[in-house]
């Protein structure tokens, strides 16, 4: 064999396995679809989707999902309402304002909240927030959406603040440098100059930040409280539905309709998080940004 | 304009610029604050019951006494076995994309494709592998299976790793080489892997510490309630670190009774895990400081 055949060969196994994560992708739909399409047999896909009623352990059972998803996107908006302001301004403050040191240790603390184990955040608002919820408001339970969102937004600050940092980081030093010489304040700079020309990076930062919330299991399974039905106030307990899957699929008899109710409910869960994700990367390739030239 | 309202308009400015800076400031120390109270209650709550018996014995009646020494060995062999696989896929599959590929629309669907599966719910994962190693390959709920569902979770992780590592490597220092008349895959082989070993290790140990913290992939692809024997073979269920906080925190009937075991077992999952993320943080900090070119 030449040295020339021998480079082709391994360039081509090497592209073969670059093609992994698209086939993986593949094998998840395959396989989600695989147990999940059954229900169809059962339940038309309007009646899953709009359902109102989940009670899949029932007889007969019910499984319409529109309660879980409905609790999904709650604790999802909630927890954006928290996460974005806090990560977009921390990362103005790491990248505009902080001195070095204070930028290095900010940047490990929010890596360090990155990698704190989901459980754990899910124990914490179980023992800690809830009690304290539940005696300062006088609920029944304290496992309900505020205490979901509160912990969601901590998972989902470091994906915001990350991204939007790199994407502040990214906005050319010319264009601050003019406006601060046409006498703008720092801030003035930062609110009229370098937060809209990152616009597109902090959007795909706080989709991603939202794509991890609507996804997270384990915070919603201990602390969202787990009651299938549409909340009336923001202390009401939800079952988003990760939370669903989660807790029953330990439960539900191999193959039967809830097992492929769940499997279903997993396809919704995927599809939603594919297409955040597809939306963050459009806009990122759209608007991305090549230099001071394309302002 | 008299001079008095131009500077009573510079402090309007000013005072617009000093609110907006609190504010930054603010949510700075609110996440110092996060982090911290966190670590803290579950330091002060989790200390008391850490020994070396609570770390090397196994659980006792019925899980409200004794230690934790099967969940964190069922925790190590998830972990090493999800490395095992992620490390060769991924590093492999940034070689291509950073040596090789010619940027086009193949390269761009292969990103497109490796970000999509970084957003894939963990959840997912696990119905995933649920349906795929442990119904449809048969490998049963095991360590394999589990293994094999966390190997593909952390794989992103690696690959975006290893390929800003890759990266990093100086151009000129494969054209020196191809210059030399050595291959390219020779080149890639002896000059550009070695430079970029510290990063893609870096990389790895973060995704070291992903896969330790999942609960919901090895839920119902490898974890087990409660086992009385250790693992004989990949084939059989193990307890891990994360699934045994939850088991204890939310089933069964003891759960007041075991909260200071479930404090110790949160404690050493996240000394595990931030204890290895730490590790990569000062690695790659050191890593920048040393870094000759």
């Amino acid at each position: 064999m030449t040295r020339h055949q021998k480079e082709i060969i391994i360039k081509n196994v090497f592209f073969v396995f670059s093609l992994i994560s698209i086939f993986i992708l593949g094998l998840i739909v395959v396989f989600l679809f695989r147990e999940g399409i059954p229900l169809f047999r059962e339940v038309s896909l309007r009646d899953f989707i709009f359902g109102m009623e989940w009670y899949p352990t029932y007889s007969p059972p019910s499984y319409g999902i529109w309660p879980l998803i409905v609790g999904s996107l709650i604790v999802t908006i909630f927890s954006s309402l928290i996460a974005v302001p806090l990560g977009v301004l921390s990362a103005v403050y790491i990248s505009e304002i902080a001195p070095p040191a204070m930028k290095e240790v900010l940047k490990a603390i929010i890596e360090l909240l990155a990698g704190l184990p989901s459980v754990v955040l899910g124990f914490f608002g179980m023992v800690i927030i809830a009690p304290w919820l539940q005696e300062t408001f006088d609920l029944p339970t304290g496992l309900n959406i505020v205490n979901a969102s509160v912990i969601l937004a901590i998972m989902a600050v470091p994906t915001i603040s990350s991204i939007s940092e790199d994407a502040l980081y990214a906005v050319p030093n010319e264009f601050k440098e003019a406006s601060y010489a046409l006498g703008a304040t720092k801030f003035e700079t930062i609110a009229r100059i370098i937060i809209p020309a990152a616009l597109s990076g902090i959007s795909t930062a706080i989709i991603l930040g939202m794509a991890r919330a609507i996804g997270e299991t384990m915070v919603v399974l201990m602390v969202a409280g787990g009651a299938a039905a549409i909340p009336e106030s923001i202390f009401d307990s939800v079952r988003p539905m990760p939370a669903s899957i989660a807790a029953e699929m330990g439960e539900a008899p191999f193959r039967s309709g809830h097992y492929h109710a769940l499997f279903a409910t997993g396809i919704v869960l995927f599809l939603m998080t594919l297409a955040f994700n597809l939306i963050a990367d459009y806009i990122s390739q759209k608007f991305k940004e090549v230099g001071s030239a394309t302002l | 304009m008299t001079r008095q309202t131009v500077s009573g308009a510079m402090k309007r400015r000013y005072l617009k610029q000093h609110l907006f800076f609190g504010a930054v400031r603010l949510s700075a120390i609110i996440l110092t604050l996060a982090l911290g109270g966190i670590l803290f209650y579950i330091i002060v709550n989790g200390i008391q019951v850490i020994s070396w018996e609570f770390l090397t014995s196994p659980p006792t009646d019925s899980m409200t006494k004794g230690g934790i020494m099967p969940a964190i060995l069922g925790t190590l062999y998830l972990t090493l076995g999800a490395i095992t696989v992620a490390l060769p896929l991924g590093v492999v599959a940034a070689i291509y994309l950073t040596e090789y590929a010619k940027q086009g629309r193949i390269v761009r669907a292969i990103r497109v494709g490796v970000n999509c599966l970084a957003g894939v719910p963990s959840v997912v994962f696990g119905l995933f592998g649920l349906g795929f190693f442990v119904v449809f390959l048969k490998f049963g709920s095991s360590i394999l299976a589990g293994a094999l569902t966390l190997g593909i979770l952390i794989l992103p992780t690696i690959i975006g790793a290893s390929e800003e590592a890759l990266k990093g490597v100086p151009q000129t220092f494969r054209e020196a080489s191809l210059a030399l008349g050595v291959s390219k895959w020779l080149t890639i082989w002896k000059i550009v892997l070695p430079n970029a070993l510290p990063g893609i290790l870096t990389g790895s140990i973060l995704g070291i510490g992903r896969a330790a913290g999942e609960t919901a992939p090895i839920m119902f692809t490898a974890a087990a309630f409660f086992t009385a024997k250790l693992p004989g073979s990949i084939f059989d269920e193990v307890m891990a670190l994360p699934y045994h906080v939850y088991v204890l925190a939310t089933a069964g009937t003891h759960i007041e009774e075991t909260r200071p075991i479930q404090f110790g077992t949160v404690l050493v999952l996240v000394a595990l895990v931030l204890g290895i993320d730490l590790i990569a943080i000062i690695i790659r900090s050191y890593m920048r400081r040393k870094k000759r070119w």
